[in-house]
């Protein structure tokens, strides 16, 4: 699927013809990532993530691959096996930083991914299956980073392990059996270090062909841009090669700056002390986090300090109060398309939208990230309280009236309009000249009624 | 509309359970009910800075001093090794700390390593080779905790890792033993627990370790360097950075080569794109 | 503002197309250069880690053996063979230095001077790696009554030479040193 307008591959040898006739996977990425496929000419820099993503769910697979070659899944020599890559295996503590460091890369990226999404409200239709894709992405990211963290069984890596699980087991009646289950005994030990380890293998594998699903409903309607105007003809878009691979490697290039520089000088300042001890099911840390990227759902866990009771009865115990709305505060995300509702898309033409997204949803995320990694005392708790009631109160309550209540501003007409201020045919460039034709073509993604329309 | 409603509904019901049966109740408490006691001890806790001037290996282009390391594992060897272990660290690994190999021949014959008689089998002693790693001063953890009051000494190799700014931590810890402020002590009950040693710079201030430096010119310093408590702990801090990660200047250095490879890749690719985009981008306002 | 951007051009001159492929070129080579040399830890991970580099040595009490006895001692996780040769076997692989051999060797130079009766062998056959009988009381000795590769049938001689079969080489005779009469401190 794709625009009118899009190139065609033109196998130019003998030999690429032949590939093209038997097995067109130069035609594949051709129009995936090419020449053939039109993205809006107006991206910034925010659209720079998705492939970012992709590139560090690769350094994770190589790296994750490699140490492997040197792990062993077994509580009396996991902790030795990790020290053995970081003192004997050539450049293995360079491949072990690389990796550790790497899951909080490919989470920072993910998380500035996500609330680019929620800006400029990509979710929406036709959308919604990219973000409903992109939801599973992230769900198995925490799986797998989870079960990551257990493996180099440390400290925080066995006290993890048992929160962690810990958390199925407030499920009533099924809870604790189902606790002995994940674990396969009654504390984390051999059993469920070598199925973490399996699991940690494969899930990277998973999220890969849901990426690949991801990416195949992205070009279905192609992707998002900054006004939210759907793309009307060729002057929108531009090629995606050579366009956006240049802007893709420079990006690539300052994110890389940034990682090697944590790598080398700072590898351990995202982790945590702790987690440089053995294991000792004896001793708990005197605080026990999860990694950052946890923090903010962390914070949601532990709001909930009181049982649901009246009159002496309790309805539902507190911890499972918090279990319920870790849980809850991503499957949110699940309907986020049908509870905003409003036609236009960018935050930069919704004026309320836009107050609500800096002024409370960006602020309760780094309030929630930070009580996540606070001792459980005031003023912390409070906060945290505070901040978890906005953040479902944002997405439950405030999108669905807002997208009721508020007047957009006007919307360019098209993207064209928008970058160079006019749209008459002949001024524009860069795609080529407007093809008549191009301009009335009903495009995939306007929806029939026109109510993701812009207003004109 | 049904979704946006029930979303609504949700999002209220889930604000109200959290406001009336968890805020609320925990904010009135937090306003009107007792402050938190906080343990006396905490106000001996003294927060340790390192040593004065820092460590060579500090920084972003920091690097090993060779004969400080030589004179911390002479420290561990001398003091520490008595109840410490420092198992992920073989004897072959001292040659990074400037030893000749025969020099790290005999340092490791200098040790003793459980063997076994090749012709009964029992377990016996024998010197050890380079290849050997620095031996456990107990049996197992049981007949170290009996040693030890009841409390096992860590392994050492990787402490200055398992401890926020270890480096330093070392240092402070080992300088921080003394007496707690008597006046103050007296007004807030606290008493050092028999069996422990008050040291300012332990989280909870009172330790299980018997202070182990105790005199000035404890060690006996080959290269002359005075042993004052402060070099000494000094030392032996940085030897246990190494031990704790001895590719750090290795690190450090391949750091500053990918770093500027990378920022001339960029420069490049930022060239590129503005070449590409040339064409495209004009301008806006 | 338009007509700023109706300006736009592919190429200005001759030289704009230089100059722009220049820099293509020249980024494109240089994310090649950082990619290849990414390969070098990916690579050099797999080769023998500095624990298995570590030169280990393994010392072996040799008094006890009885002439035309042998025992197997380990070296560096592989079969060492340690053997007493008996006054007749001296005789007979002497006398057979000087006959046609694959890998030709005498005696004296695969023994150590003043110990001649003890011969030191990997226990490892040099056509594919098995374990060759011959060491211990009972296993086959092969047709030369040294040792015999029961794997593809390679026959070494009391002196651990090839003498039939596919194995290309005589039994490796590791570097090792008397530290006394008794004992041998191999590697």
């Amino acid at each position: 699927m794709s625009f009118a307008w899009a190139k065609q591959y033109e196998p130019q040898t003998a030999f690429t013809k032949w590939i093209d006739e038997k097995l067109p996977l130069p035609r594949l990425v051709y129009n995936a990532v090419g020449a053939g496929y039109p993205v809006p000419r107006n991206l910034n820099y925010m659209w720079n993530f998705g492939v970012l993503a992709g590139f560090f769910l690769v350094v994770q697979i190589v790296t994750g691959v490699v140490l492997a070659m040197h792990y062993a899944a077994n509580a009396q020599v996991a902790f030795g096996t990790v020290e053995h890559i970081m003192r004997n295996v050539n450049y293995g503590w360079m491949l072990r930083y690389a990796h550790a460091n790497g899951a909080s890369f490919f989470f920072i990226v993910i998380y500035l991914h996500i609330f680019r999404g929620l800006f400029y409200s990509s979710y929406k239709a036709p959308r919604e299956m990219i973000w409903l894709l992109g939801v599973v992405i992230f769900l198995l990211m925490m799986a797998t980073a989870f079960m990551g963290y257990v493996l180099p069984w440390g400290q925080m890596s066995f006290w993890g392990a048992q929160v962690i699980t810990g958390l199925f087991s407030a499920l009533p009646l099924i809870g604790e059996p189902l606790q002995v289950w994940l674990l396969g005994g009654f504390a984390p030990d051999n059993a469920a270090l070598n199925r973490f380890f399996s699991l940690h293998f494969l899930l990277p594998f998973v999220i890969a062909g849901v990426v690949i699903l991801h990416i195949w409903a992205l070009h279905i309607p192609g992707s998002s841009n900054p006004t939210g105007v759907e793309v009307k003809q060729e002057s929108d878009t531009v090629p995606f090669h050579p366009y956006y691979t240049s802007k893709d490697g420079f990006g690539l290039g300052v994110v890389l700056i940034l990682f090697t520089t944590i790598v080398f000088f700072l590898p351990n300042v995202l982790g945590h002390p702790d987690n440089y001890i053995e294991a000792n099911p004896l001793s708990t840390p005197a605080h026990i986090v999860p990694e950052w990227y946890f923090l903010p759902f962390y914070a949601i866990l532990r709001a909930f300090t009181g049982d649901l009771a009246l009159f002496g009865i309790t309805f539902v115990p507190a911890k499972l109060l918090g279990v319920i709305a870790m849980f809850a505060s991503i499957l949110v995300w699940f309907i986020l398309p049908w509870l905003d509702k409003s036609p236009v898309r960018s935050g930069h033409y919704r004026p309320l939208f836009r107050k609500f997204f800096w002024f409370g949803l960006i602020p309760t995320m780094i309030v929630l990230t930070i009580c996540g990694g606070a001792p459980a005392e005031e003023p912390y708790v409070i906060l945290s309280q505070v901040a978890t009631a906005y953040y479902f109160m944002h997405f439950l309550v405030i999108l669905p009236i807002i997208s009721q209540i508020e007047v957009p501003k006007p919307l360019p007409f098209s993207i064209t309009e928008a970058v160079i201020g006019s749209d008459k045919p002949g001024t524009t460039s860069g795609g080529g000249k407007v093809d008549p034709e191009g301009v009335v073509q009903d495009l995939p993604g306007s929806s029939p009624d026109g109510s993701l329309q812009p207003a004109e | 509309m049904t979704i946006r409603l029930g979303g609504i509904i949700v999002g209220l019901a889930i604000t109200a359970i959290l406001v009336l049966w968890s805020l609320v109740p925990g904010f009135i408490n937090f306003a009107f009910g007792p402050p938190a006691e906080k343990q006396a001890s905490y106000a001996f806790y003294e927060h340790g800075d390192g040593p004065e001037g820092g460590f060579t290996f500090d920084g972003a282009l920091g690097t090993w001093d060779v004969a400080q390391l030589q004179r911390g594992y002479q420290v561990y060897k001398e003091v520490c090794s008595a109840c410490h272990s420092l198992k992920f660290v073989a004897f072959r690994n001292l040659q990074q700390l400037g030893y000749t190999e025969a020099e790290v021949d005999a340092e490791a014959a200098s040790w003793t390593v459980p063997g076994i008689d090749p012709n009964t089998g029992e377990t016996t002693t024998r010197p050890g080779e380079p290849t050997d790693y620095f031996p456990m001063p107990f049996a197992n953890n049981i007949a170290a905790a009996a040693a030890n009051n009841n409390a096992i000494p860590p392994d050492l190799s990787l402490m200055t890792k398992a401890r926020g700014d270890g480096s330093n931590y070392v240092y402070d810890l080992l300088t921080g033993y003394g007496e707690a402020d008597p006046e103050l002590a007296a007004k807030v009950g606290f008493e050092t627990p028999p069996g422990l040693y008050f040291n300012k710079h332990f989280p909870n201030v009172n330790i299980a370790m018997a202070p182990p430096l105790v005199i000035d010119g404890q060690v006996s310093y080959a290269d002359g360097t005075e042993a004052t408590i402060p070099q000494m702990s000094k030392d032996v801090a940085a030897f246990l950075t190494w031990t704790a990660e001895p590719s750090l200047v290795q690190r450090k250095q391949t750091g500053w080569f990918v770093i500027g490879f990378l920022i001339f890749a960029t420069a490049l690719a930022f060239l590129s794109y503005k070449q590409i985009w040339a064409g495209m981008k004009p301008k806006k306002k | 503002m338009a007509s700023d951007t109706a300006a736009i051009s592919d190429t200005g001159t001759e030289d704009g197309v230089r100059r722009r492929d220049w820099i293509h070129i020249a980024a494109l080579s240089t994310a090649g250069v950082g990619a290849a040399s990414v390969l070098i830890p990916l690579i050099t991970q797999m080769a023998p880690s500095a624990d298995v580099l570590a030169a280990s040595t393994t010392e072996v009490d040799v008094s006890a053996i009885q002439p035309g006895q042998g025992i197997k001692a380990v070296f560096r996780k592989q079969p060492l063979f340690v053997k007493r040769l008996t006054p007749e076997e001296i005789a007979a692989a002497t006398a057979e230095d000087a006959a046609d051999m694959r890998d030709p060797q005498t005696l004296a130079e695969r023994t150590k001077e003043g110990h001649e009766d003890i011969l030191v062998t990997m226990g490892v056959c040099t056509h594919l790696g098995c374990v060759p009988l011959g060491a211990a009381e009972g296993e086959n000795k092969g047709e030369f009554g040294g040792y015999f590769c029961p794997c593809h049938g390679s026959h070494y001689d009391v002196a651990g030479r090839i003498r039939k079969g596919p194995a290309p080489l005589n039994l490796l005779v590791p570097e090792y040193e008397f530290t006394s009469d008794a004992v041998i401190r191999v590697g």
